[in-house]
């Protein structure tokens, strides 16, 4: 069923190691004369400080934070959407410094052009990452990656016919149609209720059996953290947020919504979790309360 | 028990079970109806004045005039149709010129905020200008009054189509953007794939007024000039034929709503469910 994007990903995928080295990104402030004239001055402000941090190959690592910590300010600078003030990152040892196709991102308000159907939307990344392909081989990867993520039937509607789960499928095809080195998501669930949130974090496991890639899973669910990864990365809050600690998950795969809480260890590491995330955040409120 | 109940709950049977749309028509009709019943009734009792025609003049003068449309006794003395067609071919082609400015430029502003800024003075001070203040100087520049109409028209239709092209390309939502930049889309790419379709909507509303405002001046500007209905309005008064005026009032509202309309289908076709 999948033959040609598994025939791709054997060609194409080579194992992919992401390293941050130092990351820092400063907004800075108004501190121009004609800002201090104005009367209207702001201090520079550090969002995120000197982030080390190695994703091996293959490997689903979820940053994980109390909100405004700048989770998404970094997934940005791993996408290349924003430069970081110091620092860089590698991928394989090479330098990024801008956006590109071996990086694949699933975005939290989806991001699917209204005016294109299901299979358009995956096309037209196909069709900006791989131009000179053939356009059977194009059509054939859209057709595979909406069968991935069972949205077969869907193909001609578009965007605004559509639950907001499946919407994120169609988040979910697109990035991977392009058949990326490392898959970045920013809280892609953030937005869906409950229930369908769990079916698609299984979808996710699901797929992620099917097609390994080091992925970047931004997220403030423990439980979805616990579920997916392999590691789990906890920042502190902000201003200057940085990493605090690094868990290993070392439950087996294919891993189970249901018996996720049996597997030894797993209470432990969800009340380190759960320590580190409501501290941070009962802090993170009272200062705003204190502002 | 439950039914004695519901039978009291039922709704009162009306007479004339009629649905909002039925109502509306039916009120259209009778303030129609009233409408013409008083304008008739006046004009037989000498209320207005000698010059003003009765209803049934006016209505069988508006059958004569529309079931002959095409008619050509020369330049003073052609059919309905026939103005109608000159007057829709200088709007459709001075629209089209004004458009084909508009929208490359609208781009160009919508994307650079430099140019934006640079350019803004210029609309903002032409913009507020009528269009038929460029009409001398477009016939010292043609000395051709079909020419000078296409320019006037053209100039009409640039403003909107203009503003709104700007408008849309530069609040284009940035997710699209930055999906287009994480697939490393190029710059050209990325402008007709993301950018226009996701202004369309707003470039066509632009258009959708333009075309508006461009029928509104034809009219004018042809009683300055000469040829089409607007010059029919005004050979027709110094004919004193206020039948003839009236009737030519109705066609170009009737016409006017004909392309918005159409312009309406197409906005409604470019949106696809976005709120536009």
């Amino acid at each position: 069923m999948h033959s040609s994007n598994m025939m791709l990903s054997s060609t194409k995928v080579v194992a992919a190691h992401l390293s941050l080295h130092n990351i820092s990104k400063v907004f800075p402030g108004r501190t121009s004369p004609v800002d201090k004239l104005l009367r209207r001055t702001s201090k520079p402000f550090v969002a995120i400080a000197d982030i080390d941090l190695e994703v091996l190959p293959n490997t689903f690592v979820s940053i994980i934070g109390p909100s405004g910590c700048g989770k998404s300010t970094l997934l940005n600078i791993i996408a290349g959407l924003s430069q970081p003030t110091t620092g860089a990152i590698t991928i394989n040892g090479q330098l990024v410094s801008a956006p590109g196709p071996d990086r694949g991102v699933i975005f939290q308000n989806y991001a699917l052009m209204p005016w294109m159907t299901v299979a358009e939307n995956i096309q037209f990344a196909v069709e900006t990452v791989y131009p000179s392909m053939a356009i059977a081989q194009r059509q054939s990867i859209v057709q595979d990656y909406i069968g991935l993520v069972g949205l077969r039937g869907a193909e001609t509607k578009h965007p605004h016919e559509l639950s907001g789960g499946m919407k994120q499928r169609v988040g979910i095809a697109r990035a991977l149609a392009i058949n990326p080195q490392i898959l970045l998501m920013d809280e892609p669930f953030g937005a869906l209720d409950a229930l369908t949130r769990g079916f698609l974090q299984d979808e996710i496991e699901r797929i992620w059996e099917q097609e390994r890639k080091s992925v970047i899973l931004i997220t403030h669910s423990i439980e979805e953290a616990l579920l997916l990864s392999d590691r789990i990365v906890m920042m502190t809050r902000g201003p200057a947020a940085h990493i605090a600690q690094v868990l290993d998950v070392p439950f087996p795969r294919p891993r189970r919504r249901e018996e996720l809480d049996q597997y030894p260890g797993y209470h432990t590491l969800k009340a380190a979790m759960e320590q580190h995330l409501s501290y941070e955040t009962r802090v993170v409120e009272e200062s705003r309360i204190l502002k | 028990m439950t039914n004695e109940v519901l039978r009291f709950a039922k709704p009162k049977a009306r007479l004339f079970m009629l649905n909002t749309d039925q109502r509306a028509f039916l009120l259209f009709f009778v303030i129609l109806l009233v409408f013409l019943g008083l304008w008739e009734l006046g004009a037989n009792l000498k209320l207005f004045l000698p010059i003003m025609p009765s209803a049934s003049q006016t209505m069988i003068d508006f059958w004569f005039w529309i079931s002959n449309p095409f008619f050509d006794n020369g330049p003073n003395d052609q059919g309905i149709g026939l103005l109608l067609l000159t007057s829709l071919r200088r709007v459709l082609g001075g629209f089209a010129i004004g458009s084909a400015i508009a929208i490359p430029l609208g781009v160009l502003i919508g994307l650079s905020p430099v140019v934006s800024r640079a350019v803004d003075p210029f609309i903002q001070i032409l913009r507020p200008v009528s269009p038929l203040a460029w009409l001398p100087l477009g016939l010292a520049l043609m000395r051709d009054s079909e020419k000078t109409a296409l320019f006037v028209i053209a100039i009409t239709s640039i403003w909107p189509t203009l503003n709104n092209t700007k408008f849309g390309v530069s609040n284009v939502d940035p997710a699209y953007l930055n999906v287009a930049r994480t697939l490393g889309a190029s710059r050209w790419r990325t402008i007709t794939k993301v950018i226009l379709p996701a202004a369309a909507p707003s470039i066509v509303s632009g258009l959708r007024i333009s075309l508006g405002i461009a029928w509104l001046v034809i009219v004018a500007a042809e009683i300055l000039l000469s040829g089409g209905i607007g010059y029919f309005v005004w050979n027709e008064w110094n004919n004193l034929k206020i039948t003839s005026i009236i009737t030519a009032i109705l066609i170009v509202g009737l016409v006017g709503l004909l392309m918005d309309r159409l312009f309406g289908l197409l906005q409604h076709w470019v949106s696809f469910g976005q709120r536009s």
